[in-house]
């Protein structure tokens, strides 16, 4: 049972995400990618994980897409190339390749048993918060400590990389 | 279920109502309090004590030539200023204004004096919203082909991104003592008194945490000391420069709308939204919730007071001792300040 | 809280069409923002994947554990993500510092 919410949000995030990926000016990607996960969210709060969508916008909007941003007006790119103007051989092969892809990944969720529809008794709320602080510092303290790590490691990293050298 | 949709449209319709009539009555407050500050007696020709003077404003700004300059990217262009305002508007919603105490109107429950009741996200939400605006800034700045608006965009676009993790961090001490996102429930977990001598108000217990969170909306709102993107004397008008008339306002309503958003927020957090200090008043019926509106109300206005007093008081941050200010005093402080209410709170103090 | 009935099967397919626009994106621009982002769509859409399935394990009470470990996971990957573009984008400055230029068919040979 497909509500009319979780449509208007699919079709958004496909139309934005074709935008993503083919208009040529760097900065409206970048935009079009921040109405996509913002759909995305939506979806997310429609299926009931309230707080993975609310990190999802904080993240991915609020965050990673400001520093592509930032990066863009940094090295001044102005336009991209046009989608598929490679090499003519690699870019129908890529054509051919994705959407095959994509037609088996569609027909395979058509074939799985259709789920939906309301929850069983006894079913407790799992997109709140507290059931996803508890199991993070629980269960998963291990994942959740290793991250820490790789995000440290991550800000080094970036911060190395892109220095000037100082002459 | 059109009920409760109906319900959620009043309550939107009456809080952007509220809202936006803030804006001219702090444009007032601004000019005639600093006036007042500065020893000179500042609007008073318009209306009685110069009420009027936002009306005029307002008709100034509207019937300003609409400028557009010659090289600017027109969509970015014209987007900013509308995502400036889309992104203010859009927090209060979970903000809770009063004490609903199972009140009903024509027999559906009003759940809340907040658009959005029982949001179990709710201060994660506006701090959601809040990153992007971000983006009207940048995009400001970047747009507008000039390079002191792309400084003025940057800096405040870096400002604001830097003082967003203090203010997170800050709230973590007041989210633990209230054990929930829900901003209803950090207001309710206020009331009564902590150690028997003490309003529970979060302020009290977590002093650091507060002062914490004030600078950074400060800092998140462009406001002085805070305002270097958009000084006069700095940058022309900062990322705001090549902007005319109702652009120029939609950003400046933008900017009271957030104070006014940060302003309840201070208040919702650590002054205890809606109650009183050390009573605990059992909010009933009608009288009892246009009381507590009203409470949250005074309060409010104090702390739209004292952005103004702050404004006109302090001068002005240097760009690098902001960034400064913001990582290396900021977070260490707002860190100490959640280690702080752990211990507490694992000693039972609190 | 009322969770609005949404077919799974929906969410997964639409999963499949935008990793399938993200794996287009890739292979067809030359841009390497624009492939950065491509990615990013890529990485979102099995973000999707494993919500829509948390989802129908969360309606089964005893999969509880199944469910809050999808969730966990994508948040992982999220974090992932922020760290991989972090890094890839110094990358990317360091590489435009050398090369004045961003476009990945120029930066197709090992020595200069």
């Amino acid at each position: 049972m497909v509500t009319p919410l979780f449509l208007a949000a699919a079709v958004v995030a496909v139309m934005f995400s074709i935008f993503a990926i083919s208009l040529r000016n760097p900065v409206y990607n970048v935009l079009s990618l921040v109405v996509v996960f913002f759909a995305m969210a939506a979806i997310f709060a429609l299926l009931g994980m309230d707080f993975l969508a609310a990190i999802q916008i904080i993240v991915y909007s609020g965050a990673i897409l400001v520093l592509f941003l930032f990066v863009i007006m940094l090295l001044n790119i102005r336009r991209g190339d046009r989608l598929g103007s490679g090499r003519r051989l690699q870019a129908l092969l890529g054509a051919l390749t994705a959407i095959g892809l994509g037609t088996l990944l569609v027909w395979a969720a058509s074939r799985l048993a259709p789920t939906g529809g309301a929850s069983l008794p006894g079913a407790v709320e799992t997109g709140t918060v507290v059931p996803i602080g508890r199991a993070l510092l629980t269960t998963h303290l291990f994942a959740f400590e290793l991250i820490t790590l790789l995000l440290v490691a991550a800000i080094v990293g970036a911060v190395y990389l892109a220095r000037r050298e100082s002459q | 279920m059109w009920a409760e949709v109906a319900l959620i449209l009043v309550k939107l319709a009456i809080g952007l109502a509220v809202l936006l009539t803030t804006v001219p009555i702090m444009v007032w407050v601004e000019r005639r309090a600093s006036a007042l500050m500065q020893d000179r007696l500042g609007p008073n020709r318009v209306g009685p004590y110069g009420l009027l003077q936002p009306v005029v404003d307002a008709v100034k700004l509207i019937t300003k030539e609409n400028l557009i300059p010659g090289n600017v990217n027109r969509f970015l262009y014209l987007l900013a200023p509308v995502v400036a305002l889309a992104v203010a508007l859009s927090t209060f919603i979970a903000v809770p204004v009063g004490h609903d105490s199972g009140l009903t109107l024509f027999g559906y429950p009003i759940q809340g004096f907040i658009v959005a009741p029982h949001l179990n996200i709710g201060i994660l939400y506006i701090f959601a919203i809040a990153s992007l605006g971000v983006y009207a800034t940048v995009l400001a700045g970047w747009s507008s082909n000039n390079k002191y608006s792309l400084y003025g965009g940057i800096r405040a676009s870096a400002q604001t991104i830097s003082y967003e993790l203090a203010m997170t961090i800050s709230v973590v001490g007041v989210l633990m003592t209230a054990g929930s996102l829900d901003l209803g429930t950090v207001v309710t977990s206020q009331t009564g008194t902590w150690l028997s001598v003490l309003p529970r108000w979060n302020v009290v217990p977590q002093l650091l945490g507060a002062i914490t969170f004030m600078v950074a909306a400060f800092a998140e709102t462009n406001r002085l000391p805070f305002d270097l993107p958009e000084a006069e004397a700095e940058l022309v008008a900062g990322y705001m420069t090549e902007y005319s008339s109702m652009k120029y306002a939609a950003f400046f309503m933008g900017e009271y709308v957030h104070m006014t958003v940060s302003a309840a927020l201070i208040t919702v957090l650590f002054f205890g939204g809606w109650t009183l200090p050390w009573v605990d008043v059992g909010f009933t019926g009608w009288g009892g919730a246009i009381a507590s509106i009203a409470i949250f109300s005074a309060k409010v206005a104090f702390f739209l007071f004292f952005f103004v007093w702050v404004r006109w008081t302090l001068p002005r941050f240097r760009f690098d001792q902001l960034m400064a200010l913001g990582w290396k005093v900021m977070v260490p402080l707002s860190v100490l300040n959640f280690l702080w209410v752990g211990a507490a709170m694992a000693a039972g103090i609190l | 809280m009322n969770v609005i009935p949404i077919s799974h099967n929906a969410v997964l397919a639409l999963s499949g069409v935008l990793f399938a626009i993200g794996t287009l994106g890739v292979l067809l621009r030359r841009n390497g923002i624009a492939i950065f982002l491509s990615v990013e769509i890529m990485l979102n859409s099995a973000n999707l994947a494993f919500v829509a399935f948390a989802a129908s394990f969360a309606a089964d009470p005893t999969h509880a554990t199944a469910a809050l470990a999808g969730q966990l996971f994508v948040f992982f990957v999220i974090g992932v993500a922020a760290a991989e573009a972090a890094v890839g984008l110094a990358l990317f400055i360091a590489l435009y510092r050398l090369r004045e230029s961003i476009d990945v068919d120029r930066v197709n040979i090992m020595r200069w």
